[in-house]
């Protein structure tokens, strides 16, 4: 105590001093503290209230779609004519080319992405997956046009060597490079799930007397099946969504067909087809983008709903 | 415990005649990388006894327990040399298969590392791995697992739940039932009481007891007070040596070697 009082005199200002003299900063940072959280509340409504404005806007430009077109005729219609005479609008051929699309696209990615994300995971040396993984999520940097362009002028020709009837545009070749987009997702996403499973479960199997094969295939595939189911589900989504490609390479072609060597249009395509001619503004073909779009957004709606409960549903806790 | 420890002396005086030698270890060295981390290591695992490992950390003790089913492996550039025979057989032979020696030496670790699976799949992925599908035996061995690990009447209701909703003591003896389930020779024990209550240890230690009358031990630990107990030889490791090992009796009343007294008096640790 003597020493402190000691030290007290020697010094020529005081900590408690300095802290009431700069009250005012005080009072200064109170404003900061109460005003920045709402400026910050703000902009996160603002992100929020566009997408609100966009629903909206889907919504009621839809239901004028309906006015003219019946609900029933848009969704069970195989035909799809928006520039005849007599104008049909059914959406199945546009759904039919999407989920064929997805279909094949998930067929090239999911069995890839999948085996990448296992070799990364519990096979690659740390060097090697110190290059690979880098490289692999490069390709998802590559915009959707170039890939687009790769179905239209390398894979399509190349496809056709071995199928003889395929056509110039088909959705083959898009559904197959819109699986090799996908790859890095699934491939990325899963390993991330393998990764984070403990070490100490490795340990428990292989203590086991648990081969490698088997640590991975009963063990972390398991404990990580809720990252790689979601990471397939986002894939699908990624797939639904994807323009460029399939606008490419397949064609603009409104067949209601499951031969895949021919021409299709998806959903997106479509959009992209009747936004770029000129569909005067207020009639039904102008309409019909909207409706199309809101069916698209309906899609990827559930799928990300359904990637968010497969998360939760499917976690198990370590 | 006291009567627990005064039967395992009369134990003792049957079996030191007749014990045998589960793990033999001739001048065993082991690098990290350039980190000498075991030195000349001789040392002999007896047959349905405990042997308990002591040291300060970083002795090389989990080091050298991890070589006896080369888990050490897992560890990138891990370097041995000299050998440790299992039953006759050199373990440390590029050829013998490390699957085989991990199911005839068991280990159960430090912290409990149950699989996220139910308390069932976690005794029954042992035999499944090694082929056994038939429902009614599996139903089985988990039963007597659970019960040798003395944890069936706690968990017999709720066989279906995740097993990471057991409490850390409850989820270790699941471990070690885990180990159980595919009848080993050896159990490999890594400090398996440290991230345990004083309630749980009691109970893991008592579990140890029964479990050395059909199983050979090795276990490493912290705690002193621990080997005492439940120990039937000691071994003391010093920077990667081993500085003395004999009957816990012996090591811990008269210490041959001048660094084991003084770490078992506390005087460094």
């Amino acid at each position: 105590m003597r020493r402190n009082s000691q030290m007290n005199e020697e010094e020529t200002w005081h900590v408690r001093d300095l802290l009431t003299e700069n009250k005012s900063a005080k009072n200064r940072s109170e404003l900061g503290e109460k005003f920045i959280p709402k400026l910050l509340l703000f902009i996160a409504l603002l992100s929020i209230l566009t997408t609100i404005l966009i629903v909206i806007t889907l919504v009621t430009e839809t239901i004028g779609f309906f006015s003219e077109v019946p609900l029933l005729e848009f969704f069970t219609g195989t035909v799809l004519k928006p520039l005849s005479q007599n104008p049909e609008f059914g959406i199945l051929p546009l759904i039919n080319g999407t989920i064929i699309s997805s279909a094949i696209a998930m067929l090239v990615a999911g069995p890839i992405g999948i085996m990448t994300a296992i070799y990364l995971s519990e096979y690659a040396t740390d060097r090697a997956r110190r290059v690979l993984k880098p490289m692999l999520e490069l390709l998802a940097g590559i915009p959707t046009i170039v890939y687009g362009f790769f179905a239209f002028t390398f894979v399509t020709p190349l496809l056709r060597e071995f199928i003889p009837g395929l056509e110039a545009t088909n959705i083959l070749s898009p559904g197959i490079v819109m699986g090799i987009m996908i790859i890095p997702m699934i491939a990325s996403l899963s390993e991330d799930a393998m990764s984070s499973v403990p070490n100490a479960m490795r340990e428990g199997a292989l203590a086991l007397g648990a081969t490698k094969l088997e640590v991975t295939f009963r063990v972390i595939i398991p404990a990580a099946l809720s990252g790689i189911i979601s990471s397939f589900v986002l894939g699908i989504s990624r797939a639904i969504g994807e323009t460029m490609i399939v606008t490419i390479a397949s064609g603009s072609s409104k067949n209601f067909t499951f031969d895949i060597t021919q021409s299709m249009q998806t959903m997106t395509a479509y959009i992209v087809e009747v936004s770029g001619g000129d569909a005067p503004a207020g009639s039904t073909i102008y309409y019909s983008l909207y409706a199309v779009a809101m069916t698209l957004f309906v899609f990827t709606l559930i799928m990300n709903i359904i990637a968010r409960y497969i998360s939760k549903r499917f976690k198990e806790e370590y | 415990m006291n009567m627990i420890v005064g039967k395992s002396k009369q134990e003792d005086q049957q079996m030191k005649n007749n014990a045998e030698i589960v793990f033999e270890t001739k001048d065993l060295n082991l690098w990290y990388g350039n980190t000498h981390a075991l030195k000349n290591i001789n040392l002999p695992i007896y047959e349905k006894k405990v042997t308990a490992i002591i040291g300060p950390s970083g002795c090389g003790k989990s080091t050298y327990l991890k070589t006896l089913n080369r888990m050490v492996e897992l560890v990138q550039g891990v370097k041995t040399s000299g050998e440790i025979t299992y039953r006759n057989e050199n373990i440390l032979n590029r050829s013998f298969k490390v699957e085989e020696l991990r199911t005839n030496v068991g280990m159960v670790f430090q912290k409990p590392n149950p699989f996220p699976k139910s308390i069932y799949e976690n005794i029954a992925y042992g035999p499944k791995i090694h082929g056994i599908k038939n429902k009614k035996i599996l139903d089985q061995i988990v039963e007597k697992s659970l019960r040798g690990a003395y944890i069936w009447d706690e968990v017999k209701d709720r066989l279906k739940e995740n097993a990471y909703g057991l409490s850390g003591g409850q989820q270790q003896r699941l471990c070690i039932a885990r180990c159980l389930a595919i009848e080993p020779d050896v159990i490999l024990m890594d400090e398996p009481t440290s991230a345990l209550d004083p309630k749980s240890t009691l109970k893991v230690e008592e579990l140890i007891q029964e479990l050395k009358k059909d199983y050979s031990i090795v276990i490493v630990t912290h705690n002193m007070q621990q080997a005492a107990r439940i120990s039937d030889h000691t071994a003391f490791m010093l920077n990667g040596e081993l500085v003395e090992f004999s009957d816990t009796d012996t090591l811990f009343s008269t210490p041959m070697d001048r660094r084991t007294e003084d770490y078992i008096t506390g005087r460094f640790s």
